[in-house]
């Protein structure tokens, strides 16, 4: 296969098992997010990837070639650093020309390649500065284009953007996607951010506890998480404790809700949890419900101009309900309410 | 900012000030005082001013001596900074444990007297004990033989006593060095060695300069070691100031000495301090 292959790799630290038996592939081309919250492993997959750690077992292999033993120097993959790491004794261009000087460029090449990279990440002039007198936002690009110089086969992102503040953040999220579309470099992209994974990847790789939960693309796992870590995880869900009943019907104390469908193996009478996405909830006015709703409670509602978001309590369980001005009934704190949740929207997970 | 303020701000300067001049610019003064006085065989020295000593100063023994102190102390600056730095570097990436038994193991050798230490290495330099026996064992040396008094004794033994604090000078900066800098080195394509040479060298030159500048100004003054462990061509100006002042009875020419090794120590720490300027990078 063209691309990156990861080969049930397994990372031990002493008695500690940070990457637990994964197994994925990256197509050539592709942009990937490894992304989990802290501890997870994602950061040493990504240094598993770059050679700088060593599989404890399992194989990484670049266009089937077997590349485990070899060292990260040899790999040549471009890596950008949490912290950017870029040589404070070093200018700008001296940096970017690291990897070209190590491969013995002449000058020429080495400004020529210079010029363009910095042309790329849009600061032109910035060749003769030093790292110190760079602004946050300037030294992510120049880490960048440091890590990109070389033309890596694989180029790895280890939460280069959490440093910036959040509109910076959001801008580089695009600029950093449109950049890698337009070179068309094979890219992972280690994040705890749920939107960074969901703005740039073509593919996300969710990790808990050394080992992946699920693989797919971004809308496809926010559709359809596989498991209540990943619902829970990935934006917001709400999650109720309920009991398979026969068919497609889950029961909630003496309610009966129908879903979309049963995931295979959970028998009737089975406990199960209830996702159900909080932009999926519609809420009503009791008197004009449909009678199979859930009633309920208002407890808090926050107004935020561009969506409104409730807090129901049905029966002791908390529901979060968000919806648009434009369809907003104006609920108050204490106001009785049914919640309906439209079957094509309820996942079942297997408790 | 109102006069009493200001007032205030200034009367904490009164303690620091005072310490300056009675540790500092009173001993000075009595230095120089001492160094222009007439030579006094009864009495040591007797007021006067006389230019007498700083001539004699221009005696080829004392500026030859001055010359091969300051080779002596650059060498042993040299040689424990390069010994001190790798050392240094792997005792910052080792785990808190070992790094805190490493420091406690140099603080200890730091509160060993420089005379304990001279006279030790006299011991383990003698003939029949110590580092010769080892020598023969390894078949280095045909039979055992005294390894001192010779320069060769004087550098280790000043080595020995300067490695610490060059560790110390330099393990502070090491240990605050992000190390993800060396990492992103190596997959840019540099070799570790090549990593060692090309980043974290050039990234601790202003740590290793400080570090070489205070070893050098500490050596210089030295005077047991090469007394205890040199011949008389490897005595340092110090020796020739002890032996001036106490042998010779001549405090006025000891003090003229002390003076030239003064302006020595203060016109090697200006260069040094210059040298380092004109490499730093350009703002």
């Amino acid at each position: 296969m063209l691309g990156l292959d990861i080969q049930d790799v397994t990372k031990r630290f002493g008695g500690f098992t940070a990457v637990d038996h994964v197994s994925l592939s990256v197509p050539l081309g592709q942009f990937v997010c490894f992304l989990g919250p802290s501890g997870c492993g994602k950061t040493t997959l990504l240094r598993l990837v770059a050679g700088l750690e060593h599989p404890s077992s399992g194989r990484i292999l670049i266009n089937d070639k077997d590349i485990t033993d070899m060292p990260a120097h040899e790999r040549r993959f471009g890596m950008v650093f949490q912290s950017l790491a870029l040589f404070p004794h070093l200018n700008v261009e001296d940096n970017i020309a690291y990897s070209l000087r190590l491969r013995h460029k002449t000058a020429r090449e080495r400004h020529a390649r210079v010029e363009e990279l910095l042309a790329l990440i849009r600061l032109p002039d910035i060749g003769k500065r030093q790292i110190a007198q760079l602004s946050g936002g300037q030294r992510q690009r120049v880490a960048i284009a440091r890590a990109l110089a070389q033309e890596p086969a694989v180029f790895l992102l280890d939460e280069p953007l959490s440093a910036l503040d959040a509109k910076l953040r959001e801008d580089m999220q695009v600029e950093l996607r449109l950049l890698q579309q337009q070179l068309k470099i094979t890219t992972i992209l280690v994040t705890h951010d749920q939107r960074e994974a969901m703005t740039m990847a073509d593919t996300i790789v969710v990790m808990a506890h050394g080992k992946v939960q699920q693989i797919g693309a971004p809308i496809e796992i926010y559709r359809n998480p596989a498991n209540r870590f990943v619902a829970e995880f990935f934006g917001t869900s709400n999650l109720i404790d309920v009991e398979a009943a026969e068919g497609a019907v889950v029961r909630f104390g003496d309610r009966r809700i129908a879903v979309g469908s049963m995931p295979a193996g959970l028998a009737p009478g089975g406990a199960a949890t209830l996702a159900v996405r909080p932009e999926d909830v519609r809420l009503a006015r009791p008197e004009g419900a449909a009678k199979d709703g859930l009633p309920g409670r208002v407890v808090f509602v926050r107004d935020m101009g561009a969506s409104i978001e409730v807090h129901v309590d049905c029966a002791g369980t908390s529901i979060i309900s968000v919806t648009t001005p434009r369809d907003w009934i104006g609920l108050a704190p204490q106001d009785a309410v049914t919640v309906e949740l439209p079957a094509e929207a309820c996942r079942v997970l297997a408790s | 900012m109102s006069a009493a303020s200001r007032l205030r701000e200034l009367s904490i300067l009164v303690w620091p000030a005072a310490a300056l001049f009675g540790f500092a610019v009173v001993p000075f003064g009595l230095l120089l005082g001492v160094s222009v006085a007439h030579r006094d065989v009864e009495g040591l020295w007797s007021a006067g001013f006389e230019l007498t000593q700083f001539a004699a100063l221009l005696n080829p023994t004392v500026l030859d001596t001055l010359a091969y102190t300051a080779v002596l102390a650059v060498l042993v600056a040299a040689t424990s900074t390069a010994l001190a730095f790798p050392f240094a570097y792997f005792v910052a990436g080792m785990a808190r444990r070992g790094q805190v038994a490493w420091l406690i193991l140099l603080l200890s050798t730091l509160s060993l007297s420089e005379v304990l230490v001279a006279f030790s290495w006299q011991v383990m330099l003698a003939k029949r004990i110590g580092l010769s026996e080892i020598f023969v064992w390894l078949g280095w040396l045909a039979e055992p033989q005294s390894l001192s008094p010779n320069f060769g004794a004087v550098v280790a033994c000043l080595v020995y006593l300067v490695l610490p604090i060059t560790v110390l000078l330099i393990y502070p900066a090491l240990s605050r060095m992000d190390r993800h800098v060396a990492e992103a080195a190596q997959t840019l394509g540099a070799s570790p060695l090549r990593v060692f040479f090309t980043v974290i060298l050039p990234m601790m030159r202003g740590p290793i300069l400080s570090s070489a500048i205070l070893a050098t100004v500490f050596t210089i003054g030295t005077f047991v070691p090469p007394t205890v462990l040199g011949r008389p061509e490897e005595w340092t100006i110090a020796v020739l100031i002890g032996r001036a002042a106490l042998t010779g009875g001549n405090l006025p020419l000891a003090a003229a000495m002390s003076i030239l090794l003064l302006a020595a120590t203060l016109a090697l720490t200006g260069l040094t301090v210059v040298v380092g300027r004109g490499q730093e990078p350009r703002r």
